[in-house]
């Protein structure tokens, strides 16, 4: 048997008195994928952060090849071939592909920069990925699965033999995602051993070689993808059986609540176009109405639209509940009973230097004040009713946001909109980086919203979601809604066709 | 000063405790070069609070400006601004006190509402609208005054100088009350510290001050007006600068154009110095007040000491940066 590239013995960690990572086993060959699974907060960020050489002061041991080494500082640790893709991606928006590529150690003659012997590399590198863009435009014109391809690419360029992707396919779309799997087929050709951290049960059998599950510090078990079955991976990483993924929901259909006609979204960037492009749409009270469609398709902006995002930008004739909506700002929506859940909670979602009582009633703070002064009993009374409600779990309410796991912020969102009463809620991507049990539980909370005779409509990144929450759901390509399917009517194969758009007839 | 007890952190992480921290640093350092016991009578204190006590007031409104993600320039001029035209209004053209106050207070605000709707609605960055306002209030005093100082001695048609009296709101308020244990200026400082107070923390507009400072994206989608609340801040900063700029002429006997000169940066450093995050979204009134005693007792140990002017600045931007990493470094 072969010396594994990288072995990960006994690793622990801890945070002040919080135990994050305890007596953690991991392994990787050469050319393998290996998966490590977990629900938020279970330790993989810490693990891949130990192993990029972010913290400094562990217990156990990282082997290279059979050597020991310890890392003093993340510098060191790429030096040795680690490179870690994160989530947020570390490329300089404003400089060019090649910049990038080059960024920390330019091709340099008497400190003049070679720039032409330094595109040509930059070119090589990319075409030896398959990847065919302009090396002198700068980055932000790329979508950001190129750009996840070209930090691929400098780590590839940096020797790197062991590459940590930290869900890289979250901010990507169906046909962005088929690419990146394919290039982590010729990674693992080259020999290149790949650290996946996904939530997605497609990708973990789709690319997995073996799995590891981490659950609350804890290293649960590794296996063959091919030999561990699905119930039992899902078993490991929440402890417990989740029987069904999905509650069981029956369509709660009352009166209109929001319809749009010839709804449009102008293209801020592009005159002339649109990325909402002339859509009709009609949501009914206690029912969820799913709209499908690839990143980029203005199922997004068809949201943001109705919402006010955008302000008066938008065309189209919208009425809620029957009286005519002109004014598309979020305050007016709000007052309206709408409510947005939008699908970054760190960009535009949550406050982050806001506790959790602040960030639970600030869409509904009027209700909170008399002449203007804030009554903070009933601030904290109602911020204590929600988070009972959605079992949301923190120390005490005054905690930081960045004290929280994903899960439990997206619940602090879902609480700063439930606290509007809405009867109307548009959820885009609400389980986006949310772990499992959580999911679980904001399916629920749809289903019995739904019962008292809400409105939603749901945008979702993830297809078993759409197919399995919503009443109806719509497909959007290009601004254009091309398909409307029921429930009973609607697989995976109709949506991915009427979402790639009707123009690629095979 | 609640930080102080929240769980699962230690207390030396809070930003109140850190700040206090720097403070009571500087207060070891006056009871220990105490020039021969001056440092323990309360006059010396009492001297501090009068001397800080303008630049007290502008911080005030900073704090707003800074938690609200924005920095505002254009004090130390509207200061300026201020001052000459109380001066004007009441030494030459003989105004009664209220009616003078209230003109200049709306000076003050219309200035600091100018700067905010650059900023809210021209979509401008702070730092360029409210450099714009500087230079332009600086202008617009110079050309209320002709360049001259407003005192009591008042330019004839022929050439000459006749000397008018004082009203006797400038002498009240650069007096002392309590038994002559505490300025007028000083009190003025802490209603201002009172009345933002209470904003900042009693209000909703304060929470949604923090909010825009915090996320402006995710406050606008939560229903925040968002452009509203950044004119309000700056609008506050200009009534904080005119009634620093009132004070000032009261204690200076005149309304000089040229005063408040740098008195921004100080106003920044003071807030910086309590804590208050540069970034927005974080911060409060009290860090600021710790931040503005700290200076201003580091000012008074160096000067009761006759440490020289050249050696005083030099001392206090080492101490403002020692500050400053003594915060970052336990973050």
């Amino acid at each position: 048997m072969t010396t594994p590239l990288l072995q990960m013995k006994g690793i622990g960690k801890s945070f002040g008195a919080n135990r994050v990572l305890q007596d953690v086993h991991l392994d990787l060959f050469a050319g393998e994928v290996h998966i490590l699974a977990g629900e938020n907060g279970a330790g993989k960020s810490t693990l891949i952060n130990i192993l990029g050489g972010v913290h400094q002061d562990y217990e156990g041991q990282i082997l290279l090849d059979g050597t020991a080494r310890q890392f003093k500082s993340v510098l060191e640790a790429a030096r040795h071939g680690i490179a870690v893709i994160h989530q947020e991606l570390s490329l300089v928006n404003t400089l060019s592909v090649a910049d990038n590529l080059f960024l920390g150690r330019e091709v340099c003659r008497w400190s003049w920069l070679q720039r032409t012997s330094m595109l040509a590399q930059a070119r090589q590198w990319l075409a030896a990925l398959d990847l065919d863009i302009d090396v002198t435009c700068p980055v932000e014109q790329y979508p950001v699965g190129i750009r996840q391809m070209i930090e691929i690419c400098k780590a590839l360029s940096l020797q790197s033999r062991i590459m940590v992707m930290d869900e890289p396919t979250s901010a990507l779309t169906e046909p962005e995602s088929q690419r990146l799997f394919g290039l982590i087929d010729t990674l693992k050709q080259r020999g290149v051993g790949i650290i996946y951290i996904t939530h997605k049960m497609e990708e973990i059998y789709r690319i997995g070689d073996r799995i590891t599950v981490l659950r609350d510090g804890q290293a649960i078990g590794t296996a063959r993808s091919h030999l561990l079955p699905q119930d039992t991976l899902v078993t490991w990483m929440v402890g417990r059986t989740i029987q069904e993924q999905f509650p069981n929901h029956a369509p709660h259909t009352g009166e209109v609540c929001l319809q749009a006609r010839h709804f449009t979204v102008p293209d801020p960037d592009r005159r002339g176009a649109c990325v909402v492009d002339h859509v009709n749409l009609a949501v009914h009270a206690g029912e969820i109405v799913g709209v499908a469609g690839l990143q980029g398709s203005g199922n997004s902006a068809l949201l943001n639209g109705l919402f006010g995002t955008f302000g008066r930008r938008v065309q189209g004739d919208v009425q809620i509940n029957g009286r005519p909506y002109t004014a598309f700002s979020p305050g007016h929506s709000i007052a309206r009973g709408m409510a947005l859940v939008t699908n970054d909670r760190k960009t535009t979602g949550l406050i982050a230097s806001m506790n959790i009582i602040q960030n639970v009633t600030l869409a509904s703070l009027k209700a909170f004040c008399e002449g203007g002064f804030l009554q903070p009993k009933a601030e904290r009374r109602a911020a204590a009713q929600q988070s009972r409600a959605l079992n949301l779990k923190a120390s005490s309410l005054n905690e930081d946001m960045d004290c929280l796991s994903g899960g439990n912020q997206q619940k602090v969102v879902l609480a700063k909109w439930l606290e509007t009463r809405p009867r109307i809620l548009l959820l885009d991507d609400p389980c986006r980086g949310v772990d499992i049990g959580a999911k679980h539980e904001i399916y629920e909370l749809m289903t019995r919203l739904c019962t008292e005779g809400v409105a939603i409509v749901l945008v979702s990144s993830e297809m078993p979601e759409l197919l399995c929450m919503s009443d109806r759901i719509l497909v959007m390509h290009r601004g254009q809604v091309t398909l409307a399917l029921n429930r009973d009517e609607a697989t995976q194969e109709k949506i991915l066709y009427a979402a790639l758009g009707k123009r690629n007839n095979a | 000063m609640k930080d102080l007890k929240t769980p699962g952190r230690p207390w030396t992480s809070s930003p109140s405790a850190r700040a206090l921290g720097a403070l009571v640093a500087v207060l070891l350092l006056g009871a220990l070069f105490n020039a021969e016991g001056a440092f323990f009578k309360w006059g010396t204190h009492r001297d501090m609070l009068r001397a800080v006590s303008v630049f007290g007031i502008l911080a005030c409104g900073m704090t707003g400006v800074i938690i609200s993600g924005g920095i505002d320039l254009s004090v130390g001029s509207i200061l300026a601004l201020a001052s000459v035209t109380f001066s004007l209004l009441t030494i030459h053209w003989h105004w009664a006190a209220p009616w003078a106050v209230l003109a200049c207070l709306g000076v003050g605000m219309a200035c600091g509402l100018c700067s905010g709707a650059l900023v809210a609605k021209a979509k401008m960055q702070p730092f360029i609208a409210t450099l714009a306002m500087m230079v332009f209030a600086r202008g617009l005093a110079k050309w209320v005054t002709g360049g001259e100082k407003i005192s009591q001695a008042v330019k004839q048609s022929d050439g000459t100088f006749a000397y008018v009296d004082l009203p006797p709101l400038f002498k009240w308020i650069d007096s002392r009350i309590l038994y002559d244990n505490i300025s007028v200026v000083t009190l003025v400082f802490l209603t201002c510290l009172l009345l933002c107070w209470v904003l900042l923390n009693k209000l909703r507009a304060g929470r949604y001050i923090y909010a825009v400072g915090g996320n402006e994206e995710a406050a606008r989608l939560s229903g925040v007006p968002v452009g509203l609340i950044r004119i309000v801040t700056y609008g506050v900063s200009g009534l904080c600068c005119a009634v620093a700029g009132m004070c000032q002429a009261c204690q200076e006997y005149q309304g000089d154009p040229e005063a408040g000169a740098g008195y921004e940066l100080s106003a920044i450093a003071m807030v910086v110095i309590g804590g208050t995050s540069l970034n927005g979204g974080k911060g409060s009134i009290w860090l600021t007040l710790i931040g503005v005693l700290t200076i201003g007792y580091l000012d008074k140990i160096l000067s009761i000491n006759a440490v020289g002017e050249d050696k005083r600045l030099m001392l206090t931007g080492i101490i403002v940066v020692a500050a400053v990493l003594l915060q970052k470094s336990r973050r």
